[in-house]
């Protein structure tokens, strides 16, 4: 792990060491490390059953860590697990309230529960659910909310106390593009109060969009750690996804592409699709015109950012397990 | 949008997230009586779960007094002073179940995780819980009170005697709970958890004393009978309601009670806080 960007004296939201969590024979988390400055964006990236929830739920207290130990905030987990809730706030990977209640009673329940009186408490729900945009669904049952209002009443639970630290588990998985663009101006405009994010997602552009710091979680282990821009570059700037006119052209294709580029050219389930990785962007004008020299047609191309598959294709060698499996990993 | 709203739309957001005072921690108390406010909200949205509390003990009382109530006891009227204070006793134990019920359902919504996550007692949402139950088992009481009043129920220990009998039933059923939340937190789904306590239950409420005398059981039968705690709940409320309650009564359904709690409530805190 390269942790030389931040400075010694940075105080830490969270610090912890080989943390494992095992349940039965599998290693749902296995021997991880981090050191997560205050006022950060901190993501977790990987796919389903990496070990990201387990990770999130032991730091929150929900879960004992079998080995390891962490500080949160300041504070530790296994010693002073109260004051680590006084800190920390946890935004789950379903929506973490009473969806029978309506929006306004849930964040009133949050509310007192934190110690609020009965009018300050219908005050402040009343100002986070017009800050979060759901003042008119104040007195609706939170079951019949979209996706994404149900994800911003879960945040704005959260934010009912402003948290030192939050956790936000795949916060955007599953919504549309407009409600994921609200999600993140509003995970943006908590950092900008001071909030540490601990976010976990699968998807590379989100941790990219967000994340001052990404983790890449693969069975239970950090497989890489680093801005963005070094992930980047570890795994090539951009992706070249490229769909022929005619599939039986693709071997020839592949071969010609692997000698232009320099890099392995992968064969999509597509018949008539293949991909590479670029170093440089640029490179992709090369191959498109070493195609049409060779008078292989191209119906359609396009550059992209490397997918998490791709990271996960160029970190482990083997494309990530995407399962729709609870958190824990198969040995 | 326009810029200047997507402006005003910033400002709110930041003084939403800025302009606090961060409160006290409240106490135990507070907590508990909050979470016991959010579980009777859940009634104006689903008022079909007043059913079980409603109508099923005016089902049970209206069956089993003019169905069974002459060829057991000679005559309905007779059968029904009787019948009574053990439907009171079977609908409340019946109802505990949904304490378990409740539980699963926040654990399986993810609700749960926000709970054990906040910096409160940590008891507090399963003793809200039950406090709310408590209310919903004194609704039941009061209907099927009024149903046996109507019906011709005349207990000779009064108004004191039938409140000191709800009361007895209220401390027995909160006790009881705590084996549901066990359950509740064992099982995965919250239709399971229906399955398997009712299942338990069934046993429990039949093979007791509330529809008839165990004097003519087989022996082996009787023996579990006279030992069934709601056996004895249901001779103690019945004693307390003829205005003949013996201390002895009394004093074993507090003990029964007292061991339920000293028994389940530290298994369901322990599977509470290291629940997955």
């Amino acid at each position: 792990m390269n942790n030389d960007t931040y400075s010694q004296n940075q105080p830490l939201a969270v610090e912890a060491s080989g943390l494992v969590k095992v349940f039965g024979k599998q290693h749902a988390v296995d021997g991880v490390d981090l050191a997560i400055p205050q006022g950060t964006v901190y993501g977790f990236l990987g796919p389903n059953g990496a070990g990201k929830t387990t990770t999130i739920k032991m730091l929150a207290t929900l879960l004992r860590p079998d080995e390891g130990q962490a500080r949160v905030m300041g504070h530790d987990l296994l010693k002073e697990p109260d004051a680590v809730r006084n800190r920390v706030s946890l935004t789950g990977q379903f929506a973490s309230i009473d969806e029978d209640l309506s929006g306004i009673e849930n964040l009133i329940l949050i509310a007192r529960l934190m110690g609020y009186s009965w009018r300050t408490s219908k005050k402040r729900a009343s100002e986070l659910l017009d800050a979060f945009g759901l003042l008119d669904a104040a007195k609706r049952q939170v079951k019949k909310y979209s996706g994404g209002m149900r994800r911003r009443i879960d945040i704005a639970a959260s934010m009912v106390v402003r948290p030192d630290l939050l956790f936000l588990d795949e916060p955007t998985t599953g919504l549309d593009p407009r409600s994921r663009n609200q999600i993140w101006d509003i995970v943006r405009a908590l950092v900008g109060t001071g909030t540490t994010v601990l976010l976990t997602t699968q998807y590379l552009d989100e941790a990219d969009q967000l994340a001052d710091r990404i983790a890449v979680i693969d069975h239970g282990k950090i497989i890489a750690e680093g801005t963005s821009g070094e992930l980047k570059a570890s795994v090539g700037s951009g992706v070249l996804h490229v769909r022929l006119l005619d599939p039986a052209m693709r071997a020839e294709a592949q071969k010609l592409l692997i000698e232009v580029l320099d890099t392995p050219v992968h064969l999509s389930s597509d018949p008539a699709a293949l991909s590479a990785q670029l170093s440089e962007t640029n490179r992709a004008a090369q191959a498109l015109n070493a195609l049409d020299a060779k008078h292989i047609k191209v119906s359609e191309f396009s550059l992209g950012q490397p997918s998490l598959d791709e990271v996960f294709l160029t970190l482990t060698g083997k494309p990530a397990d995407n399962t729709d499996k609870k958190e824990g990993v198969r040995e | 949008m326009s810029t200047e709203n997507a402006q005003t739309k910033q400002d709110k957001m930041k003084s939403a997230l800025v302009e606090q005072s961060r409160p006290a921690r409240p106490n135990g108390l507070i907590t508990s009586l909050t979470f016991a406010w959010r579980a009777l909200l859940k009634i104006k949205y689903v008022p079909e779960q007043l059913l079980d509390v409603t109508f099923f003990p005016v089902m049970f009382t209206l069956m089993f007094t003019y169905l069974f109530g002459g060829a057991l006891a000679g005559s309905t009227n007779e059968y029904l002073q009787f019948l009574l204070p053990g439907i009171l006793v079977q609908t409340v134990v019946f109802t505990t179940v949904y304490t378990g019920v409740a539980l699963n359902t926040d654990i399986s919504q993810g609700t749960f995780d926000r709970f054990r996550s906040l910096p409160i007692w940590s008891p507090s949402p399963l003793v809200g819980a039950l406090i709310a139950d408590a209310f919903r088992y004194t609704i039941a009481s009061i209907i099927v009170i009024i149903l046996g009043l109507v019906l011709g129920f005349r207990p000779s220990g009064g108004i004191i005697g039938i409140v000191l009998g709800i009361v007895l039933i209220l401390i027995f059923a909160f006790s009881l709970s705590w084996i549901f939340t066990v359950i509740g937190l064992l099982l995965q789904t919250p239709k399971s958890v229906m399955g398997i306590s009712m299942t338990l239950l069934f046993p429990f409420t039949f093979a007791s004393n509330i529809f008839v005398d165990p004097a003519t059981m087989p022996s082996w039968l009787r023996a579990f009978v006279n030992a069934n705690p709601v056996s004895i709940l249901t001779t103690a409320v019945r004693g307390l309601m003829r205005g003949r309650a013996s201390v002895g009564e009394m004093g074993l359904v507090l003990l029964s009670s007292a061991i339920l709690i000293i028994i389940f409530a530290p298994i369901t805190m322990y599977l509470y806080r290291n629940k997955r």
